[in-house]
């Protein structure tokens, strides 16, 4: 197995290569591309959650001075019903290409209807402003049980649900239905001596980047098409623009700018094959962008959800049994991330008899998408909330009966897979050891709570090519958009293996055309993948470089070694040439080098974490405050420990922003009513304290150097930890997330 | 299309001149006017900050302000705050502490911290907090950001 061990650049902090750029406003983002003869897109979306579409004319538009082309879903070609698989499952491509331009239905406020390409962005809204859409409006449905009911109204005449093999007959707001079991849940509960059973309740929110969508397209008189946009995966948006436009990828080129943030919510596309239709039509390359309003109401949230958990202990606190049921909002189209709940829901015990129900339900909101370990923190939610109960009505400690019920090494989780090596216990360890859990906090409404998740992780493919320069540097070409420092932690994965420092690697992200297949900067995968195909192709350069020392000190390969930066012969002849003086003899040795690695690793680690929070509830508002916070995890190996950090505290606020205030509020007629950064809130740095970052490593031994990913995993238990300190400090266990003010009010029985 | 008004305005410490409609924001004509694309539109109306630029040495949001507006005023953005061979500590101090992930709201939280620190060189942890709580971060949760400006303050 993988130890720990002394790296030379691994688990050091160097400036990442992209930083300077970043500081002084030159790194150029998608919204930054011009082009000459740029026309402007805008988009025109329903305001209406749920409604026939009847008529559009856009005779009134098309002719505004200034107004260059008009698309609707008439100009999209007409997929039928065909599954098209994008690497990230089977996707029907009716629902997708109609969540790009609606053809016979809207079915929720925001979703896109028609799109104008004009000489300038005001020309274009204004144009949206002009074309008559005729709709018959129907009732909508906006909550998961209520979309479950019989006689709700029913999204798609298409859907019928899929349970646990068999399909339905009749139409259904219910897409699916999935089961996990283990053991025997009955005998199990019935071995328990205490059976808590609650249900939970968490709203709608957003991925909350920054930097809105956008897209930029162009097509040359050959047809190639060119789309420069920010994404999660140029590649995912090749596959995806091909399938909706029905063009090959070969024609196809996308180039992809810095990204202004993700967590999940920029894998989908939206405005990109728009752009390219309104390029097309116009002949001209065309920029479109979202506004604010259009990134809450058209893009992915992620699903709000009920929730009903029940597990069972003994008096010594072995859990013997538990039971989830989850129905998940999908949004307007199936596809809810409700899977990777049921996979992480209790995947923090060993538990013998489990039982896990899965519901992915159609509702009049936009269609969800991933949004940071998707589904796992509105199970959490629940679990480790029911978790703290037990431990409460037990008495016992509950990072204890955490500790009790550890999964670990050769444990089975309820949905199949047996757990490799993890680090579970160790992050419970590192929680009760970590002064903030021992420290006082015996104040008036000031209260304590811990809670611990779990993210499986992923592999997927990743390309990566090493051009070795002159004087002793590599330019690494890599596919993986960088959101969060990954062009350093991928490089200083190829600097260890060189015995090279981390600044002598020049790293760079590249369009489709200059790397090989690269899946998307998404499910923790980056550092892992990329990093592992980055030590691969550096291994590949290694072994060139040897040959070339052989070469030059004319004995056999196998007699030469690589150590420390410095190629040495052995058996024999005492020869002796360091990495830098050997790069500037490639010409005379055989000619330029380039390493290549691709992977596609099976050994994704998973990721554990446990949160310590300190709150203080103000009686009179409700409002509550983090005092203090701590978030342990299992990193695996820190490759550049500050980003580690960087993802650990990231990860933690906006599950803190999830927790308290952040949510979509929507009126009857299915209108989100905070579709802006004031409304819909989320934390600014004076809501929060320093966020504590612990790291611990247990290594992978999926890769070299014991990476697990990072990025998820911290975003599942704040909302349990915080619910649970709440409870510590008033005595009132909070089952709906937000825990807004007036939601505390509501629950101390003051409004 | 409205009549363009011819503007001028000193930009990081040059004249220059420029022509928008009325109706452009400060932030539009940078962006697609003057190509100064360093500040961001994230929101187009005050909340996230991360078009934040200094306007007659007072911190803005620079979708609130009209290109019109700046006649005459000394306009300040990310582009003019290192000098061309060196960093400004504020940015060195994002570098050193890891203070920003995707680096879209940090053109923005630098042009914040740089008022800050212009107008209280040795602020407190919560007085940094309380300064830049008009930028939104979604990446880092601010704990490396308020680090970073309380660094740089230290620096100066």
């Amino acid at each position: 197995m993988l130890e720990n061990k002394e790296y030379k650049v691994i688990g050091t902090r160097p400036i990442r290569h992209d930083g300077v750029d970043k500081v002084t406003g030159r790194a150029l983002y998608g919204a930054d591309f011009q082009a000459a003869g740029l026309l402007h897109g805008r988009v025109l979306r329903s305001p209406h959650a749920h409604a026939h579409i009847i008529s559009i004319d856009t005779s009134r538009a098309e002719a505004l001075p200034g107004v260059k082309g008009v698309v609707t879903a008439k100009d999209l070609p007409n997929p039928g019903d065909k599954i098209a698989d994008l690497g990230e499952g089977a996707v029907n491509l009716k629902h997708l290409c109609d969540n790009i331009l609606a053809s016979d239905k809207v079915l929720y406020k925001g979703h896109a209807v028609a799109a104008v390409a004009a000489t300038n962005p005001h020309i274009a809204e204004e144009a949206c402003t002009l074309i008559d859409v005729e709709y018959e409006v129907l009732p909508p449905v906006l909550e998961v049980r209520q979309a479950m009911e019989s006689d709700a109204p029913i999204l798609h005449d298409t859907i019928r649900t899929t349970s646990l093999g068999e399909t339905g007959d009749e139409p259904s707001n219910v897409a699916s239905h999935i089961q996990h079991k283990l053991g025997d849940p009955e005998k199990g509960f019935a071995e328990a001596d205490v059976i808590i059973e609650r249900e939970f309740v968490t709203g709608t929110v957003h991925q909350g980047y920054i930097e809105p969508h956008n897209a930029t397209a162009h097509y040359n008189a050959d047809g190639q098409l060119t789309i420069w946009c920010s994404t999660q995966g140029a590649f995912t948006v090749r596959e995806q623009v091909a399938e909706i436009l029905q063009y090959p990828i070969s024609k196809i080129k996308v180039v992809p700018m810095e990204i202004g943030g993700g967590f999940g919510g920029k894998i989908s596309v939206y405005i990109k094959p728009v752009a390219a239709l309104l390029a097309k039509k116009t002949g001209k390359p065309v920029k479109v962008l979202m506004n604010r309003a259009d990134v809450f109401e058209g893009t992915g949230p992620t699903p709000a959800s009920y929730i009903r958990v029940k597990m069972g202990a003994t008096k010594a606190g072995k859990l013997t049994a538990a039971q989830a049921y989850l129905a998940f909002e999908a949004g307007a189209y199936p596809g809810s991330p409700v899977g990777p709940g049921a996979m992480c829901i209790f995947a923090p015990y060993n538990i013998e008899n489990v039982i896990i129900d899965g519901y992915d339900v159609v509702v009049n909101k936009p269609k969800t998408a991933p949004y940071r370990a998707p589904g796992a923190p509105n199970a959490a939610f629940g679990s480790e909330t029911v978790v703290d109960e037990i431990a409460e009505k037990l008495g016992i400690d509950p990072l204890e009966i955490r500790l009790l019920n550890a999964a670990k090494e050769g444990d089975r989780r309820a949905d199949g897979p047996v757990h490799p090596r993890i680090g579970c216990i160790e992050t419970v360890e590192a929680a009760k050891a970590h002064p903030h859990y021992t420290a006082p906090n015996g104040k008036k409404h000031h209260g304590r709570g811990v809670a611990s998740g779990y993210w499986f992780n992923i592999g997927l493919e990743s390309s990566v090519t090493i051009n070795v320069n002159s004087d002793g540097t590599i330019n690494l070409i890599e596919g993986s958009t960088d959101i969060g420092g990954t062009r350093a932690s991928i490089a200083m994965q190829a600097a260890e293996v060189l015995g090279i420092p981390a600044e002598s690697v020049n790293p760079s992200v590249v369009d489709t055309n200059s790397v090989g297949y690269t899946a998307v900067t998404g499910g923790s995968r980056t550092t892992y993948a990329t990093g592992y195909a980055a030590y691969e192709a550096a291994q590949d350069v290694k072994q060139q470089m040897i040959a070339r020392a052989a070469k030059l000190w004319e004995v056999d390969a196998a007699n030469v070694q690589f150590a420390d930066g410095e190629f040495s012969s052995i058996n024999g002849k005492e020869e002796q040439i360091s990495f830098r003086d050997l790069c500037a003899r490639l010409g005379e040795t055989g000619g330029p080098i380039v390493g290549s690695g691709t992977v596609n690793p099976g050994g994704a680690g998973g990721a554990y974490a446990t949160h310590v929070v300190d709150v203080v509830v103000d009686e009179e508002t409700g409002k509550v405050d983090i005092l203090r916070y701590t978030a342990v995890q299992d990193a695996g190996k820190a490759i550049h420990p500050s980003y580690v950090e960087g993802q650990i505290q990231g990860g933690a606020v906006q599950g803190i922003g999830w927790a308290l205030n952040e949510e979509y509020i929507y009126n009857a007629e299915g209108e989100m009513t905070n579709a802006s950064f004031l409304d819909y809130r989320m934390p600014t740095c004076l809501d929060l304290p320093m966020i504590d970052a612990v790291i611990v490593e247990v290594p992978n031994p999926g890769h070299p150097y014991g990476v697990r990913g990072v990025g998820e995993v911290p975003i599942v238990p704040p909302m349990a930890a915080i619910a649970n300190a709440i409870y510590d400090a008033i005595g009132i266990r909070m089952t709906e997330l937000p825990m807004s003010p007036d939601r505390l009010l509501k629950a101390m029985g003051k409004i | 299309m409205a009549r363009r008004s011819h503007v001028q305005t000193t930009l990081n410490g040059e004249t220059v001149e420029f022509l928008c409609e009325p109706r452009q924001s400060l932030l539009e004509v940078l962006r697609d006017e003057l190509h100064l694309t360093g500040a961001k539109e994230g929101c187009n109306n005050g909340n996230c900050g991360a078009c934040s630029v200094i306007l007659d040495g007072r911190l803005v949001n620079s979708c609130l302000v009209l290109g019109v507006e700046t006649e005459g005023k000394s306009v300040e953005t990310i582009e003019g705050v290192a000098d061309p061979d060196k960093l400004h500590p504020i940015q060195d101090a994002f570098l050193e502490n890891a203070a920003l992930q995707c680096g879209i709201c940090t053109p923005g939280f630098i042009m914040s911290a740089k008022a800050l620190l212009d107008e209280n060189p040795n602020p407190t942890e919560h007085e940094v907090r309380y300064w830049l709580a008009g930028n939104l971060c979604r990446c880092t949760g601010y704990d490396k950001i308020v680090r970073a400006v309380l660094d740089a303050a230290a620096a100066e």
